[in-house]
């Protein structure tokens, strides 16, 4: 029976493993599902056609890494997934509603033609309903959980109370700059300079709750305070707020310009240093507060094993990924399906 | 109220619901993307548009049952952990690697490759595009590979050993992969989802033909789904038995519900039909065939068939649904078996494609394989109960801490999430069946669209119209 715990620190390269996935997860769905949010505030019915366009090869292939990181969770920390998905039940369910709705959105309004609008609305609610319970998830995080010995032991609703659903708009905002500034990459004409003004419209928004969630979390938490105002930590730290705000600027003044691609891989950037952030507050625990990465790891040959095929395959996968990003490259179009 | 309810039953009910909603997409998915390959294969070697035009009106029927097979899917990948977090807590060091595997060799790939299969006809190669077929029709298999292996494993567990606080820990990974019943039940379901598929084409191949519509495209559906009905149909009554064999051998309790058999005899007779009562541990009004029993699951008249008394009565699996899922499954089997036999027949005495009668037939087993796949997956997970993992973890042990009323909530949720994405889908499909193939000029896009479809080139586009 093989296993490379002997010379491979193995948890803790499955944690970034999952985390990488989790946060290609946000990226990648964020902007398909932040299109989904400013749907119907879109000026018209062909420029609505334009935005599904542009996401219409995508969508499936990033949904597919929320499956890797719920799966390589369930592989990898099989403890955290038992009692992650039992606390965050009614949240993650609601979550999955909200795909289904917009999941199938893509297919049906392509071939309704009197429902259209419905599918309009489902696509719209469900995408909403996703994001705001990703947030929301984030949220009951940040609080943590109640464990008794290897199981959850709180409430049915203990996720839910006005941090998180502050958290889940905040992913809602979050989204729909992904979104915007996806479309301003994507799209030209009337479309583009309407995802041009919702792209500054949502930042200032996106700014502001980044703030919120960097003052609060904090003063919610003293492992965290520890660990951003302590010396020499708060020095390490500190480039991270500062580049964050610096990113803000440049956005808003590319908005205005004429760049295309800038805004969204500035937004991208947003993401990973408010990802980094939470990252460096919740270690080590993958279930806040009770139940560190190196307590929930699998045993060392299921992780081994997992490792070799991750190894090998994980790089095909994100290379046919890039094809398909390079295959639709170029401008969307409202027309047609296929 | 429902605080009253029992979680168990509520988990089980809600996790039954929604995997067997989520197997009808992939038990059509399987056989389509293959079948997909086929003719856009024909259609390159032959130059025959009517293979192109059928792969075209196809191609669209798949993207609608893929696209809820996935959201379909992705909620499978969390439902382990919300209604069976103490099973997955022990059971993940093996079923969460073979689940990642599923993921990294199969998911990725079908849902990337399907972008290109639909979207990507003006810009790859008719080479490239065929290929990402033909990857899409891999991934579809691998998938099921991976998926049955994990199921297979909690059927016959073998390679493992119960360590700390009672986890499963893997001893042997090709034991945990390569498990007693994974070999058969992988390839006959994977020639189950290939039957699923031929009706379905079968049926439909018939209705044009009926209704004298689309008549080349309708040869092309109709010729090849008899072929499958005629070649493939006996085939999988051999692999059903085979795999009939295997189950007797590793779950007999099983066997002996789906035969509704008590008491543990020599050359035991075959209950053609009856009512088992689990209370009165007997079947009821029951029409037998002495000895076939016996020979059957021995292949000896006078061959010993252990009954379910052998097990106390909180080790049986309910009787009733696995016995009547069994004839359904099997009454299923030899409809098909009958319906090859008859094309064969039609087909040398050169009528195939002018019985209507038989047309006729064929429109009413357009749903044969879909009742059949789903009365086979009662029969072996309702068969195995009450255990989660065979002879290792029961059900009642497995279940989340998280109460009755979540659990209804959800399971309500769902019921009606599907039963309205179904009834879409279904209208939606049902759309493009009564549209049918397009004609040739129009071949290229969906909504008559000429040039390039969805996306086209920078330059083209800043002469366009601003939208």
């Amino acid at each position: 029976m093989f296993s490379f715990e002997s010379f491979l620190d193995l948890p803790l390269i499955w944690l970034c493993l999952i985390g990488a996935a989790i946060f290609l997860y946000v990226l990648l769905d964020g902007f398909d599902l932040g299109i989904g949010v400013l749907f119907p505030l879109a000026p018209t019915d062909q420029c609505r056609d334009r935005m599904m366009n542009s996401i219409a090869p995508f969508w499936d292939a990033n949904e597919t890494w929320l499956v890797l990181g719920g799966g390589g969770l369930f592989a990898a920390f099989p403890l955290a997934y038992a009692i992650l998905m039992p606390a965050l039940y009614i949240p993650v369910i609601l979550m999955l509603l909200g795909l289904i709705f917009r999941g199938v959105a893509f297919e049906f309004r392509f071939k309704a033609t009197r429902y259209r609008r419905l599918w309009d609305y489902s696509f719209h609610f469900g995408s909403l309903l996703a994001a705001l319970m990703q947030g929301m998830i984030l949220g009951a995080f940040v609080r943590g959980f109640h464990i008794e010995g290897r199981s959850f032991a709180g409430g049915s609703f203990d996720w839910l109370n006005a941090y998180s659903v502050m958290t889940g708009i905040a992913l809602v905002f979050g989204y729909a700059l992904l979104g915007a500034t996806w479309l301003v990459m994507k799209t030209d004409g009337v479309t583009q300079q309407w995802a041009r003004r919702s792209a500054s419209y949502v930042l200032a928004y996106v700014g502001f709750f980044m703030v919120i969630v960097s003052i609060s979390m904090p003063m919610i938490n003293a492992g965290v305070k520890n660990l951003w105002f302590s010396m020499p930590m708060f020095f390490y730290l500190l480039p991270m707020p500062v580049l964050t705000a610096g990113l803000f600027v440049q956005i808003w003044r590319d908005l205005r310009g004429t760049s295309e691609y800038r805004p969204f891989v500035l937004s991208l950037l947003v993401f990973l240093m408010g990802y980094i952030g939470l990252a460096v507050s919740f270690w080590p625990w993958i279930v806040p507060f009770s139940v560190t990465f190196r307590q929930a790891a699998a045993a060392g040959s299921s992780q081994s094993l997992l490792l070799v095929g991750t190894v090998i395959l994980l790089p095909v996968v994100l290379t046919y990924t890039a094809f398909c990003y390079y295959l639709f490259r170029g401008k969307a179009s409202h027309e047609g399906a296929y | 109220m429902i605080e009253n309810f029992d979680p168990v039953l509520l988990a089980r009910i809600q996790f039954a619901f929604t995997v067997s909603f989520h197997i009808l997409f992939p038990a059509f998915t399987i056989g389509l993307a293959s079948w997909l390959a086929v003719l856009e294969w024909r259609w390159l070697s032959t130059g025959e548009s009517s293979y192109a035009q059928t792969y075209r009106m196809w191609v669209k029927i798949f993207a609608v049952t893929f696209g809820m097979g996935v959201v379909s899917g992705v909620v499978m990948s969390f439902q382990f952990g919300t209604n069976w977090a103490a099973f997955s807590d022990k059971a993940g060091n093996i079923l969460g690697p073979l689940l990642g595997y599923e993921v990294l060799t199969a998911f990725f790939l079908e849902a990337s490759f399907l972008g290109v299969m639909l979207f990507g006809w003006n810009r790859v190669s008719p080479r490239m595009h065929f290929a990402s077929t033909i990857i899409v029709a891999v991934g579809t298999v691998t998938s099921a590979f991976w998926i049955l292996s994990a199921n297979s494993w909690m059927q016959t567990p073998q390679g493992y050993r119960i360590g700390e606080a009672g986890l499963v820990y893997a001893v042997n990974w090709l034991e945990v992969i390569f498990n007693p019943s994974f070999p058969y039940r992988f390839v006959h379901m994977v020639t189950a989802a290939y039957l699923t598929t031929a009706f379905v084409v079968g049926g439909i191949g018939a209705f044009y033909l009926v209704s004298g519509r689309h008549q080349k495209c309708a040869r092309v559906m109709f010729g090849m789904a008899m072929i499958m009905a005629i070649f493939v149909s006996p085939l999988q009554f051999f692999l059903g038995d085979q795999h009939g064999l295997n189950t007797l051998k590793h779950q007999p309790a099983k066997v002996a519900a789906m035969e509704g058999l008590w008491e543990t005899r020599i050359g035991a007779p075959l209950n053609l039909f009856g009512w088992p009562d689990q209370e009165a541990e007997k079947t009821k009004y029951a029409i037998e065939i002495p000895k076939l029993s016996s020979l059957i699951l021995t292949h000896d008249l006078n061959g010993k068939v252990v009954g379910l008394k052998a097990w106390p009565k909180e080790d049986r699996p309910p009787v009733w649904i696995v016995f009547w899922c069994f004839r359904i499954m099997v009454g299923l089997g030899v409809l098909m078996i009958l319906t090859g036999l008859a094309a064969l027949v039609l087909y040398l005495k050169k009528q195939l494609f002018e019985a209507r009668w038989f047309h006729y037939w064929c429109m009413a087993m357009t749903p044969a394989g879909f009742l059949a796949v789903l009365a086979g997956w009662f029969v072996t997970e309702v068969g195995r109960q009450p255990y989660i993992i065979y002879g290792v973890m029961r059900a009642t042990e497995a279940v989340s801490p998280v109460g009755a009323p979540p659990m209804a909530m959800s399971f309500t949720a769902f019921v009606l999430t599907y039963g309205f994405i179904f009834g879409a889908g279904t209208y939606y499909i049902l759309k493009l069946i009564r549209k049918g193939p397009d004609s040739e000029e129009e071949v290229y896009g969906a909504h008559g669209v000429k040039k390039p479809p969805l996306l086209t080139g920078l330059v083209s586009e800043k002469g366009g119209p601003n939208v």
